[in-house]
């Protein structure tokens, strides 16, 4: 039982911290986000790293590297709130290629990895994408499809979350006859949300040791100590069941239906209480607009909303667990 | 990463569950002294077998078992719904504690009987005034010839009308600083100056003591760790109490959570969304503690030091198994709420569990100050 990173692992770990220490910093995002596009010259960057086809095959011009790599990255990418349209190309590019068809994957996976083309995953009502993106997954329940933009209605949303695109996509498209899909994503798209839970206890305990009131700093007092201990808690407990969720995607396909179950309803929890808290804990100001931490808690509302019905996972693993 | 056991950790379950199932420990008794025996008696057939402490080196008597063998130990045990030990208090803090601190003519002398079941040991910490501020405790040693003589009175004292031995911390210097002038005695529990009385809890039941020690001899060789390091040592034996028994007690939550779906199955409930909800989230959250037990114990063998998981184990267990029998207790209905059926118990024992073992006030506190780096959390 080792849940440890490995080498290679974590350098990409380091890689992405220090390159969005950099080129991500709150300043950066806002910019991105205020002009409602996503950051041009960072997605040149990503690219040129290979990240977007950092799960895709070596066949396809990607990494080919497992869910778990992904994760590390889309870990760190949440931990930004980077302005990219990473998460979509790479949750489309991991559907295709493990569930599409030789055609299918031959059409979409080489623009995908290089990230010449972009992709957009989610359901017809709701999926991340940037409105000009060429190819979209879509899930229907436990199946399926892919859509062609240019054979598709893809009618921007106003998402709340204004650090890259959101869409409603109309259309049939093509199944991809492998099963899967969601599952897959799952533990990717968590580990997105563990970054975002990471980043909001990070501001809020720096915040809470500066601001001073009654001549102490407000982290001295319980209710707001205990607070962020309980941010931890939910970041970990989410942390745990997202490398779980990527792992079972690339090891344990036995295991993935229960793992990708708990990524959901850990993650997309963990993911709008710990953001709420960090809004919380920052008092008035966590309300305005000038404190960056609003942007982590409408990122965790998007991601919770792709990782899906918390409610209904809830729900199936209980009836899962009857012996 | 790979959340399977290694081969050599499979070999090491399928032995166990082997011996486990040879070994039957038999139904749980009712009563209070028959439950005592039955623990100690399986102790012994663990010892027998050298299963009783795997995690002990094996020069003083383990296996030499790693943390992920040690954890897999305690999945075992209650798996096979073995009871814990009866000196579980010896082989879990006492040991480790000798190991640390003690003498080779100590450890000589007390950790054979420790695993053995022959000597029990008990926990002589907390103070009618020093709970969770262990650092206030007023028992006093007091140099007297070639030993000590000790006044003082002790509380929550597990297992004391069993016991041979109290891991007991008494102040030696009342002029020193709180923390210092502190120092971890073994005290002998045979002999009359140590009165036993035990404490009834809300079950009914007396898991707990306490002691009222009325001039109590203690003779200089059982100073552990040195006169007025006390503090250092008790922290050692703090520091053990969390590490194998989260896996004991996750695996007793699950298997509670696996009766509790089997009745709401039984009553046509787990249709229901609403309830088939609530028991989902528990079985999230059990399988989340376990997934996050694992993950702290990488931490330790990678890094060497606990990372922040090992801190959120205990607060994890306690709170889901509360809001379990809680749950339990409405799907069962009116005979959970009468006294001497099982469901009654445990929705009562269950109050203990955020209380016992660090409560999680204190618990919060310990994240955000040692885990967050926050102020000192006060008032």
């Amino acid at each position: 039982m080792n849940f440890g990173l490995d080498d290679d692992q974590r350098a990409i770990k380091a890689t992405a911290r220090e390159l969005l220490t950099d080129r991500s910093s709150p300043e950066r995002v806002r910019a991105a986000a205020e002009a409602r596009r996503i950051d041009a010259a960072l997605w040149g960057e990503l690219r040129e790293l290979g990240w977007p086809g950092i799960a895709i095959g070596e066949a396809w011009g990607g990494q080919g590297l497992g869910v778990v790599e992904l994760a590390v990255l889309l870990e760190e990418l949440g931990h930004a709130v980077a302005a990219t349209p990473l998460l979509g190309g790479a949750l489309a590019g991991l559907a295709i290629e493990h569930a599409g068809s030789d055609e299918q994957r031959a059409r979409w996976l080489p623009g995908l990895a290089s990230g010449e083309i972009t992709g957009g995953f989610g359901r017809a009502e709701l999926a991340v994408g940037e409105a000009d993106a060429d190819v979209f997954v879509l899930l229907d329940g436990a199946s399926a499809r892919v859509l062609a933009a240019a054979d598709a209605t893809v009618e921007p949303l106003d998402a709340i979350d204004p650090t890259r695109g959101y869409a409603r996509v109309g259309g049939d498209g093509e199944p991809l006859p492998g099963p899967a899909v969601a599952d897959r994503a799952a533990g990717a798209l968590a580990a997105e949300l563990v970054g975002v839970c990471q980043r909001a206890l990070d501001m809020t305990v720096a915040y809470v040791k500066e601001r001073r009131q009654f001549g102490v700093p407000v982290g001295a007092f319980q209710a707001v100590g205990h607070r962020c201990a309980e941010m931890l808690l939910h970041t970990e407990a989410a942390r745990s069941a997202a490398y779980f969720a990527a792992w079972a995607a690339d090891a344990a396909p036995d295991r993935l239906a229960e793992a990708a179950g708990l990524a959901r309803v850990a993650a997309g929890d963990a993911g709008r209480s710990v953001t709420g808290s960090a809004i919380q804990a920052h008092g008035g100001i966590g309300f305005t607009w000038e404190a960056d931490v609003h942007w982590l808690f409408k990122r965790a509302q998007l991601d919770s909303a792709l990782l899906g019905s918390a409610s209904a996972a809830r729900i199936a693993l209980a009836r899962a667990a009857r012996r | 990463m790979d959340l399977t056991f290694s081969e050599r950790e499979t070999a090491f379950r399928d032995e166990l569950r082997a011996w486990f199932e040879a070994n039957d420990p038999g139904p749980e008794p009712d009563t209070e002294h028959a439950h005592y025996t039955w623990r100690r008696d399986f102790q012994r057939r663990l010892y027998e077998a050298g299963w009783a402490a795997p995690h002990w080196p094996v020069e003083y008597g383990g296996r030499g078992a790693t943390l992920t063998e040690s954890a897999i130990f305690f999945e075992e045990l209650g798996r096979a719904r073995a009871p814990l030990p009866a000196n579980v208090l010896g082989l879990l803090l006492g040991g480790p504690t000798l190991m640390a601190w003690g003498t080779e003519a100590q450890k000589e002398r007390f950790l054979g009987p420790i695993l053995s079941a022959e000597e029990i040991w008990c926990q002589g910490f907390s103070e009618p005034d020093a709970g969770s501020d262990l650092a206030a405790l007023k028992t006093r040693a007091v140099r007297d010839g070639d030993g000590w003589t000790v006044t003082g009175q002790k509380v929550w004292t597990s297992g004391a009308q069993h016991a041979k031995w109290c891991m007991l911390v008494a102040r030696t210097d009342p002029d020193a600083a709180r923390h210092k002038g502190l120092t971890y005695f073994l005290m002998d529990m045979e002999q009359a100056a140590v009165q036993v009385r035990p404490l009834r809890q809300i079950t009914g039941e007396s898991e707990f003591n306490e002691l009222f020690i009325e001039g109590a001899r203690i003779a200089d060789e059982q100073v552990i760790g040195g006169v007025g390091n006390g503090w250092k040592v008790a922290l050692t034996t703090l520091m053990n109490e969390r590490a194998g028994l989260a896996f004991f007690l996750q695996v007793r939550l699950r298997q509670l959570l696996d009766d509790t779906i089997a009745v709401a199955a039984e009553h046509g409930l787990l249709d229901d969304d609403v309830v088939a909800d609530r028991l989902g989230a528990l079985h999230v959250r059990t399988e989340l503690l376990r997934l996050t037990a694992y993950r702290g114990l990488t931490a330790i063998e990678r890094y060497g030091q606990p990372g922040p998981e090992g801190s959120l184990t205990k607060w994890m267990w306690s709170e889901a198994n509360q809001q379990l029998v809680q749950l339990a207790a409405d799907l069962v209905g009116p005979d959970a709420l009468v006294s001497g059926t099982r469901w009654s118990y445990e929705l009562l024992r269950a109050r203990g569990n955020t209380i016992e073992g660090g409560t999680t006030e204190i618990l919060k506190n310990i994240v955000a100050e040692r885990v967050l780096g926050l102020p000192r959390v006060r008032g």
